[in-house]
């Protein structure tokens, strides 16, 4: 690829490679698609979210998923880091915990895909410990 | 954290949760002044006067959940493992200002690392932020401006994936352009600075 180096560069290119798929658009009825958040509080970024992010960012664009990207704060999981909510269209959201490319994997080939639950879900049912009675 | 644009990413990402719409990261590194400073600016709601004295104590935090908060501590202890320093300037519903001082030769100092990433991260996931990133060095200047980048494409986003990686390959290319060579072609004063 040519070097890019100013705006009018960037203008030349972008003509080039004009592409459609555009996540506004996608945003527009967020409730039809896959939505993924990941924490990126400091625990989570120290542990790798940052790849974790671009990884999903990429990918299920690559993969032809419909779906919004886009990050939060910390969960309470520190320890689970990096961690990701994921919600499929008329399903509750469902955590993952430990998240690595390999698991990043797995959660679009087998859970968003399929709907096919992988290792790694943080329990519903888990309380933070200031939660507890 | 073993690069200062998590750091960055990391203080970004409060100034998002304060609900600004104007962020902007300077770097200014200097191989002659021996200085790496990095400034980062928002619109933000701004640091309560009662927490600012304590903020970068990783027990205090805006916070009312999780009561710990570590991006500043940390951000702190990277500078001052230095020699460095931070320094916070906030007021209430205008922004908040932090400055981060590393010496630039210091064998602790962190390398800047992907720092086209973490723009590129933030605004595909954050569109209505205008970011702005500045990056000085004995050499040269380099600025982008998300907000001037969509005036002049004519478009209402940035969050065209095949775009941002454009984008990053334009920031990275301009980055390597102006890379600190060390030499003193300019005679740069260190006051300039």
């Amino acid at each position: 690829m040519s070097k890019i180096t100013s705006l009018a560069d960037l203008k030349k290119k972008r003509e080039e490679m004009k592409t459609g798929l555009d996540l506004r658009v996608k945003a527009i009825n967020p409730e039809n698609v896959v939505q993924v958040k990941v924490a990126m509080a400091t625990c989570g970024i120290a542990s790798g979210a940052k790849t974790v992010m671009e990884f999903f960012l990429e990918q299920l664009e690559r993969r032809n998923v419909a779906a919004i990207v886009t990050q939060t704060g910390c969960m309470g999981y520190c320890y689970a880091e990096p961690t990701i909510e994921v919600k499929l269209p008329g399903a509750d959201p469902v955590v993952f915990g430990f998240v690595d490319l390999k698991r990043a994997d797995q959660i679009i080939e087998k859970y968003i895909k399929t709907g096919e639950l992988v290792d790694g879900i943080i329990p519903v049912n888990y309380q933070t410990i200031d939660l507890k009675e | 954290m073993k690069e200062l644009s998590l750091n960055i990413l990391d203080i970004v990402q409060n100034s998002i949760r304060a609900k600004a719409n104007e962020i902007s990261v300077e770097i200014i590194e200097s191989v002659v002044s021996d200085i790496y400073r990095i400034i980062i600016k928002d619109n933000g709601t701004g640091i309560p006067e009662e927490i600012i004295k304590n903020v970068t104590d990783p027990f205090v935090t805006t916070r009312t959940k999780r009561r710990m908060g570590l991006g500043l501590p940390l951000l702190k202890y990277h500078a001052e493992l230095t020699g460095g320093s931070l320094k916070i300037e906030s007021e209430t519903g205008k922004g908040t200002k932090i400055r981060a001082d590393f010496s630039n030769s210091h064998i602790d100092r962190q390398p800047l690392g992907d720092i086209s990433g973490v723009l590129l991260i933030h605004m595909a996931s954050d569109p209505g932020i205008d970011f702005t990133y500045i990056h000085k060095t004995d050499d040269g200047e380099y600025r982008f401006s998300a907000k001037e980048t969509m005036e002049y494409l004519e478009i209402e986003t940035l969050n065209d994936r095949n775009l941002l990686d454009l984008i990053g390959n334009m920031i990275d290319e301009n980055l390597i352009k102006i890379e600190a060579s060390g030499i003193d072609f300019k005679e740069l004063n260190r006051d300039a600075i």
